[in-house]
């Protein structure tokens, strides 16, 4: 069975050999001049002001927790509908039970707002 | 076991050859179908219909100054690109572009490998693309670039979701993840998926977009308020590491739409090859359409389309389907 | 020594590579980026070992999403690197830091000893059954014999979406009480 990923990690091998050999190609070939303040970060042409050290707010904590409850549900899902046809009704009415059990979860979130962006 | 090595050798080194230019000439393609639209010309003075202007677009980009800000981290700001650039390359691995085929007396298959999780390797890969945008956002030492990169990789992995369950529906008319077995089952046009899985089709490539950060999702670009996004402060190849790896993953979502919904390689008279390359060119098209078209979406609405609308409507799908598939077992 | 040989060997040094740089590294983000190495390379060897469908369910679900929210946590709280995470432990806390480890390698070993090994392996490469680990066995498995773990799966997630809200959002909520101060927040805690 892994004979199938050979062909997959020589693809792996070459796709990350040119990942690398187009930024040793930048580094190479590039012409490079110490001038200025080129060298700034980039800010409409002002001069830089404060830090990037804010921390990022708690929403994107909220959407990164959800993505991996919900994912799992998308992960369970994927294998029922591969044999759903052998399972019957009965798988049927057990993946039913678990996007329920999983849709009362989103309908919560909803409620209190979780995933609206504001 | 040697002739099987150099035989699948040969085939990864092509398809990598063969996206590859295709990523470099849908930017001319997009340069130009934008510029029709909007009643200009586009690229025309290098080489005929500016054929020549991926190439030179190359060279500039190679010869440009290698600029590295003071305030980032040096390795991850050197890692990011890699990691954006290499899993775009990586879906096409389960992606079958034509039929078995013989080569010179070499009996060929027209898949990289024919994983049984092919499926499954699509939503892998999809997963990582993540880490590319959060790397760059985080190291640059931008505020752009961090608001960027934070941005766009919540809108991915929110939309990721939806992407995923939008899959579900045709795995559970085709009971497999294999990709070459979803396309063997669509040997007519009337059994392409995309008929018996409308909303899958529109739930996917609308997801699609989301991923692969296009208009009108394009929060990472979204110039008028983030400049460059996470890639403010990439220059020269790095820079075009990105921009690669976008275009890869574009052909990649094309690619994958067209197998799973479309039929891939299959269609009457002309080659398989060909087909494939039609329909993967159809949906760089959509892409690119949309882009001419749409106006950008506001963030707010983005990330409340696609947790209010899209997911709710992707799990609908699935049920909706998998009821159907059990109404009609043993009929089917 | 076959090409599958090699493999595992170097699968398995990464894995346990990408671990121990994982505790070394100071920047966060950089152990983040190990940890996601070493799953990788132990999805390698779960494929190596039949199980197909566990070895992308680990890159799915362990290195695609929740290292994902291990990224976006690091950000949250900005650590730029371990000295963020304020000053080292007082020497007592060292020692137990110590002593757990000692204790948990022992308990380590212990447990591998005393795992009961198949006498007989076919091999580090062989299949104990035919279409052993594969999607369809797994699944058919997982809604025949283990339905109600599923199910109970299900509940824990329940679970953890509403224990994720109630923090965030209170957080969310004290925000807004502070900028306006008005009765906002007590409205929305009815809705």
């Amino acid at each position: 069975m892994f004979e199938d990923f050979y062909p997959i990690l020589f693809l792996v091998a070459l796709a990350t050999f040119l990942g690398v050999a187009l930024t040793v190609m930048s580094i190479i070939l590039g012409r490079r001049t110490k001038l200025g303040k080129k060298f700034d970060p980039y800010e409409c042409g002002m001069e830089p002001v404060g830090t990037t050290k804010d921390p990022v707010p708690v929403h994107f904590f909220m959407i990164a927790i959800s993505f991996i409850l919900f994912d799992l549900e998308v992960i369970f899902l994927l294998p029922w509908a591969v044999v759903a046809r052998d399972l019957g009704w009965f798988g049927f009415g057990a993946i039913s039970i678990f996007v329920v059990i999983i849709l009362v979860g989103y309908v919560y979130e909803l409620g209190r707002g979780a995933l609206t962006w504001e | 076991m040697l002739e099987v090595i150099i035989i699948s050798s040969i085939k990864v080194l092509t398809v990598v050859i063969v996206v590859l230019t295709c990523c470099a000439y849908s930017t001319l393609l997009e340069r130009k179908l934008v510029a029709y639209m909007q009643h200009r010309l586009g690229p025309i003075y290098a080489g005929p219909w500016g054929l020549l202007q991926p190439i030179a677009d190359a060279i500039k980009l190679m010869f440009k100054e290698d600029l590295v800000p003071d305030r980032v981290e040096r390795t991850l700001y050197t890692l990011a690109p890699i990691l954006s650039f290499v899993p775009s390359l990586l879906v096409f691995a389960v992606v079958p572009f034509s039929s078995d085929f013989t080569l010179f007396g070499y009996d060929v298959t027209g898949v990289i490998s024919d994983l049984n999780i092919g499926v499954l390797w699509v939503f892998m890969i999809t997963g990582f693309g993540v880490y590319g945008v959060v790397l760059a956002g985080w190291s640059s030492g931008s505020k752009w670039s961090l608001l960027g990169g934070i941005r766009s990789s919540a809108q991915m992995i929110s939309y990721e979701l939806s992407y995923g369950l939008s899959i579900v529906g045709v795995i559970l008319l085709a009971n497999t993840l294999s990709m070459t077995e979803i396309v063997g089952q669509q040997d007519s046009i009337f059994s392409w998926y995309i008929f018996r899985q409308p909303l899958g089709f529109i739930l996917f490539f609308t997801c699609a977009v989301a991923e692969t950060n296009r208009a009108p999702f394009d929060m990472a670009e979204a110039e008028s308020e983030l400049v460059g996004g996470y890639h403010t402060e990439y220059s020269s190849m790095r820079f075009a590491s990105f921009f690669v790896g976008e275009y890869a993953n574009m052909l990649a979502a094309s690619a994958v739409a067209a197998t799973l919904f479309l039929g891939g390689w299959q269609g009457p008279l002309l080659p398989p090859i060909v087909w494939m390359m039609l329909k993967v060119f159809f949906g760089m098209f959509i892409f690119i359409w949309l882009r001419g078209t749409l106006p950008r979406f506001r963030y707010d609405q983005l990330m409340n389309f696609g947790w209010k609308v899209l997911f709710p409507l992707a799990l609908l799908n699935t049920m909706v389907t998998g009821l159907i598939v059990m109404l009609t077992n043993g009929t089917n | 020594m076959n090409l599958d040989t090699v493999i595992f060997f170097a699968a398995a040094v990464v894995a346990v590579f990408g671990a121990t740089m994982m505790i070394a590294q100071k920047n966060p983000i950089a152990s983040a980026l190990y940890l996601i190495l070493s799953l990788v390379a132990q999805a390698i060897l779960y494929v190596q070992l039949g199980g197909l469908f566990l070895g992308s369910i680990l890159i799915v679900v362990y290195a695609g999403a929740i290292m994902v929210l291990f990224l976006f946590v690091i950000m949250l709280l900005n650590l730029r690197s371990s000295d963020d995470l304020g000053p080292p432990p007082p020497a007592l806390g060292r020692f137990t830091k110590y002593a757990f480890g000692i204790l948990l390698s022992v308990e380590l070993i212990v447990i591998v000893k005393a795992a009961r090994m198949p006498s007989k392996a076919t091999g580090v490469l062989g299949f104990p059954v035919e279409d052993f680990g594969s999607v369809k066995a797994v699944s058919t498995q997982m809604f025949t014999t283990y339905v109600y773990p599923l199910e109970l799966t299900g509940i824990l997630m329940l679970i953890a979406v509403v224990g994720a809200v109630v923090i965030a959002k209170k957080e969310n909520n004290a925000q807004v009480s502070d900028d306006s101060g008005s009765d906002r927040p007590a409205k929305k805690q009815v809705s």
